[in-house]
């Protein structure tokens, strides 16, 4: 219990700490958002021939970022979190003039949707293809596995990406070439629609697979042969325990325990990864959305995806820590070392 | 050569060392001056490796690829003119006139007396290259832009995987040595770092603080990189604070400064190796990626950029006709990519016995059992 109660409390602090991280980007650094905001704003008033005015700059710019630019920044500060914490507001987007969480709320199913089935798949095939090539050991299968896996972790996603959309999508025409779902068919539970999204979601998966598997099998081989080796195998056998049981019991389990923690660091890289396969299939996920903000200079955007991609990391950790407990017993024994 | 000044442990009659030793001792004792010593260490550590390392074929081509990057980005540049727009024909395709160019004159290549290859300072005769890899939309020969943006590329490694190494040692090796507090806070600034998506990170620092030089490009892209390698190297030195050795070093009373880097950091040399060469290699993706997106500056030529001009200009991927102008720049990275990784598998391979060890066990021992 006392274990759970730690993760969350260290997801607690990894938000406040990410929260603190954009407040000081956002309004301390000199040549801040802000000031740009402020200058952009400015500039769009000239445009219109009306005169600058400061105090209606400051509104302005206070409506959109959500603080007072008058107010000292450890008040601003204590806003902010405040603000995004007990109120949800990330502030107001300058381009689609809606509140960003509305926006980023509706857009962060569809890059959840394309990130989880990415990475189930590709730890999933890492699994098989790693148990395979270690009870293969040394055989012909065994190094040609190698080979490829090492050529398709110096793949980055993104050419992956690139050359199924080039050739699935606008050559075969397989694939659409864009967008989450067919626009003229009318949302809702019927299998035509859902047809449509997986269809439009086939791709982005492809590419966000190659992001799961990276080097995965091949750690998963090492494990598999290096526990292959253990005393304790040995044992198993000589007491006459069935070979499933040993291979599934005591070698796969045992051999995924350190892919598994992989897979929590991985989660952070497959969300991040979200930002480029997106705007590849122009897919408006979230990681769309970050792009867009760059485009067109629109921070508060920009700030309240960063925290959302950091949110949603944060609950893929928390989720897979809850069940790490759950597959490995030993958790939260601690090891204490003695410290010098 | 007395020992007054020293604490006995027994407590009895002191021996002489003459007695304990023999006359060896007056040997071992003699202190190894510092070229010397620089010279053990460079056997032990840098040419004994390399010369087991040479054996593994993967290793061998791993620094052969790298080889042939650094030899292109330094002497390369200088061989082979700065591209420039309109120096050939607009959409040229890669070895134009295929195969028969070989024979026939016109086309990629010329062979023959009466052709030679000018480079700039010098010309070998016998054959010509007309721009084999093709030229862009605005006649910009490619292989002389991917030339030319190498240097680039390898400074943003280099300092990449300098700094994420660097980090991470520093934090890795300390937390995981000294334990206690310190670890604990180390290790959780480490978990925050690791948590937060790097990518969008970076893109919101590059967004507010552009990037303009190659090296900073790098250090910038290393924010996301270092969390891993310092948790592994923790629990790389957690073992290691065990051995004797390390013990022995803490009882005679040392420094942990002098510990931690006389005794434990050269153990931990070849993994650090290792994880530089992944640590390069994920410098390399995340900035073909930004540059590919257009958030980072378009400075000097590059090869995201070039990936960018020919997806949003020659529109690579609909019209597959000029497809070969966003499969260099590709190519390019994923040849470097796997040259990095080859190294460090090679590296891995033979800075692990316990691969070759277990296999062996393996092998001699489960013949019976596993019967398959």
């Amino acid at each position: 219990m006392r274990y759970f109660v730690n993760r969350v409390l260290h997801a607690f602090v990894v938000l406040i700490s990410v929260t603190t991280i954009t407040f000081a980007l956002f309004r301390l650094m000199p040549g801040n958002p802000a000031q740009a905001m402020r200058a952009q704003f400015e500039a769009q008033a000239e445009a219109r021939g009306q005169t600058v005015n400061p105090d209606y700059l400051d509104a302005m710019v206070a409506q959109h970022t959500g603080f007072d630019p008058d107010q000292p920044w450890y008040i601003q500060y204590v806003e902010y979190l405040q603000d995004i914490i007990l109120y949800q507001d990330f502030g107001h987007s300058i381009f689609y003039n809606e509140p960003v969480f509305d926006i980023l709320f509706t857009a962060m199913p569809w890059s959840i949707f394309i990130s989880v089935y990415g990475l189930a798949f590709g730890y999933t095939a890492n699994i098989l293809l790693g148990a395979a090539m270690a009870y293969a050991e040394g055989s012909r299968f065994d190094s040609y596995s190698t080979v490829l896996a090492t050529f398709l972790n110096s793949v980055p996603y993104y050419v992956g990406a690139i050359l199924f959309l080039a050739f699935f999508a606008y050559q075969l025409g397989w694939f659409p070439s864009g967008g989450r779902y067919n626009t003229n068919l009318e949302a809702g539970l019927n299998v035509q629609f859902m047809a449509s999204i997986t269809h439009h979601a086939v791709l982005p998966i492809m590419s966000s697979f190659i992001v799961g598997f990276g080097g995965g099998a091949l750690a998963m081989r090492g494990n598999s042969i290096r526990i292959l080796g253990e005393d304790y195998l040995r044992v198993a056998r000589l007491r006459g325990i069935s070979s499933e049981r040993i291979a599934t019991r005591y070698v796969a389990r045992n051999a995924i325990l350190p892919l598994y923690t992989e897979m929590m660091i991985g989660i952070a890289a497959v969300f991040s990864s979200s930002v480029v396969l997106e705007f590849i299939f122009t897919y408006p996920g979230v990681g769309w959305y970050t792009y867009d903000a760059v485009i067109r200079r629109d921070y508060p955007l920009l700030m309240g995806s960063f925290l959302f991609f950091t949110i949603v990391t944060l609950i893929g950790i928390l989720i897979a820590e809850f069940t790490y407990g759950i597959v490995d017993p030993r958790i939260g024994s601690g090891e204490n070392n003695e410290s010098y | 050569m007395s020992h007054t000044d020293e604490p006995r442990t027994d407590g009895g009659e002191p021996l002489s060392d003459e007695q304990l030793f023999g006359q060896l001792a007056e040997k071992d004792r003699v202190e190894l001056s510092r070229k010397e010593r620089y010279s053990r260490a460079l056997d032990a550590y840098v040419l004994a490796p390399a010369r087991v390392a040479w054996e593994d074929w993967r290793m061998r081509f791993g620094i052969f690829i790298i080889t042939m990057f650094v030899f292109v980005g330094v002497v390369g540049t200088r061989l082979v003119p700065r591209p420039g727009t309109n120096q050939a024909p607009n959409n040229l395709q890669p070895f134009q006139g295929g195969v028969s160019a070989i024979w026939e004159d016109g086309g990629w290549i010329d062979i023959g007396l009466e052709h030679s290859y000018s480079f700039q300072y010098f010309s070998i005769p016998g054959f010509d290259l007309e721009y084999p890899l093709g030229a862009d939309n605005y006649g910009t020969p490619i292989g002389r832009n991917l030339v030319h943006a190498t240097p680039d590329m390898l400074e943003m490694v280099i300092a990449g995987a300098i700094v994420s190494v660097g980090i991470a040692a520093l934090i890795g090796i300390t937390a995981g040595y000294k334990g206690g507090k310190i670890d604990s806070f180390l290790m959780y600034i480490t978990d925050i770092v690791m948590t937060m998506p790097g990518l969008p990170l970076i893109i919101v620092i590059a967004a507010i603080y552009p990037p303009r030089q190659a090296w900073l490009v790098g250090v910038v892209l290393a924010i996301d990189s270092w969390p891993g390698l310092a948790r592994a190297l923790r629990s790389q030195v957690l073992t290691l604070r065990e051995e004797s050795y390390v013990e022995a070093s803490r009882t005679m009373g040392l420094t942990s400064k002098t510990i931690l880097s006389r005794d434990i950091t050269p153990q931990l040399m070849p993994y650090i190796l290792i994880n530089a060469a992944h640590a390069g290699r994920s410098v390399i993706f995340g900035a073909i990626a930004l540059y590919f997106l257009g958030i980072l500056p378009f400075t000097t030529a590059n090869w995201g950029i070039m990936m960018d001009t020919a997806y949003s200009e020659a529109h690579a991927l609909v019209n597959l006709a000029n497809f070969y102008q966003i499969f260099w720049p590709m190519a390019a990275v994923v040849v470097i990519s796997f040259g990095l990784i080859m190294f460090a598998q090679g590296m891995d391979r033979v800075f692990n016995p316990r691969i070759r060890a277990r296999h062996a066990k393996k092998v001699g021992g489960d013949g019976e059992s596993v019967d398959n």
